[in-house]
């Protein structure tokens, strides 16, 4: 057991030092590092934005504007610092601003929705239509729901049930305590809870 | 009501734990006995659980696999494009000042044109300058520290 958890903490060291060298290359301008950067968290900064924004054309856009931003910012970066928090601010501002940015509410309104897919209906049989039917009504509330919460709320949510963050994951990402992680989520499941009243 | 405070505190973290399956045992065994020693945590537990149970068959959608082929060339294409943006700002800045200092010359020499015509241009000028300098001053400065920023209007 001991030895599994030394060699997991081995890994994870060796991980960061691979990314500080990376982080060196790329404070001093080369792009090619920069690039093994953005294969490395591509998929985990569309994912955050896609929870946060709920529209995968958008969380596309704004993913990539995120990367492109922190090249730009690139001399502010720490190499004895992991990347992926750093990245994760500038990406959750972008975010914040273009959910409360009202200019173009009904065109983000129109784009969003369809970023959650419910396992059952992969799993269900074709057969089976009244049940892929609930489920994608389900799926919908759900998506709904979502959205309307706080994005502070929403956030922390969408961290835990669908990026299966730890408490203390999410508590680092944010840079808050863990006690606020936990407030914020108690209260998501709670208006959700409530919005979702009656389900089967 | 401090002692409540934490108290409510206490049980929501214990709630939030057992559903997100982060329980150690003594935590485990508090939960437990909190539950059995009050109905309305039992049916607040239910509820959440059954919200759990909804989550836990969701999952983000993928999205076309093509799109992870072209991402790094869309980011490059980003900053690429950022820095093509500056030069054709500085160019466009560099280029109509001299075009604009150029047309006010040649009509400020010009002695046909009334003065009063003349001191309008130039109030017009000082005017614009003015403006900018506000604008770039408010950007610059002011937003930067606005401790408000961040509240949803």
């Amino acid at each position: 057991m001991n030895r599994v958890k030394a060699e997991s903490e081995r890994e994870r060291d060796d991980g960061r030092t691979a990314e500080a060298i990376l982080v060196r290359r790329v404070r001093a301008g080369d792009t090619a590092a920069f690039g093994e950067l953005v294969s490395i968290y591509m998929q985990r900064c569309y994912y955050a934005a896609l929870g946060m924004v709920g529209s995968p054309q958008d969380a596309e856009d704004l993913s990539q504007d995120a990367f492109a931003r922190a090249f730009k910012a690139r001399a502010r970066l720490d190499p004895e610092r992991p990347f992926y928090p750093w990245l994760y601010q500038i990406l959750r501002r972008l975010c914040y601003n273009f959910t409360r940015d009202t200019s173009s509410r009904r065109r983000k309104l129109e784009r969003a929705g369809g970023w959650l897919v419910a396992e059952a209906t992969v799993r269900a049989s074709v057969d089976d239509p009244e049940r892929i039917r609930a489920t994608e009504e389900l799926r919908d509330r759900l998506e709904t729901a979502i959205r309307e919460l706080p994005p502070a709320q929403r956030e922390v949510f969408v961290l835990k049930e669908f990026e299966g963050l730890k408490y203390r994951e999410i508590a680092e990402l944010l840079d808050v305590p863990i006690g606020t992680v936990m407030s914020r989520l108690y209260a998501a499941r709670q208006r959700l809870a409530a919005r979702l009243e009656g389900i089967e | 009501m401090t002692d409540d405070t934490g108290r409510i505190d206490r049980v929501r973290e214990l709630l939030m734990r057992a559903l997100d399956d982060e329980l150690d045992s003594a935590q485990h065994d508090e939960f437990e006995r909190l539950l059995s020693d009050n109905p309305e945590l039992r049916e607040e537990w239910n509820h959440l659980s059954r919200l759990k149970e909804v989550t836990a068959n969701m999952k983000l959608r993928n999205p076309p696999e093509e799109m992870w082929d072209g991402y790094w060339t869309s980011v490059y294409s980003r900053f690429e494009r950022g820095l093509a943006w500056i030069l054709v700002s500085v160019g466009a800045i560099v280029f109509g000042s001299w075009g604009a200092w150029a047309v006010v010359r040649d009509l400020m020499a010009d002695n046909d044109l009334p003065t009063f015509v003349k001191w309008g241009m130039l109030a017009l000028i000082v005017g614009l300058v003015m403006l900018l300098v506000s604008v770039l001053r408010h950007r610059l400065f002011v937003s930067k520290s606005d401790p408000y920023k961040e509240i949803e209007r």
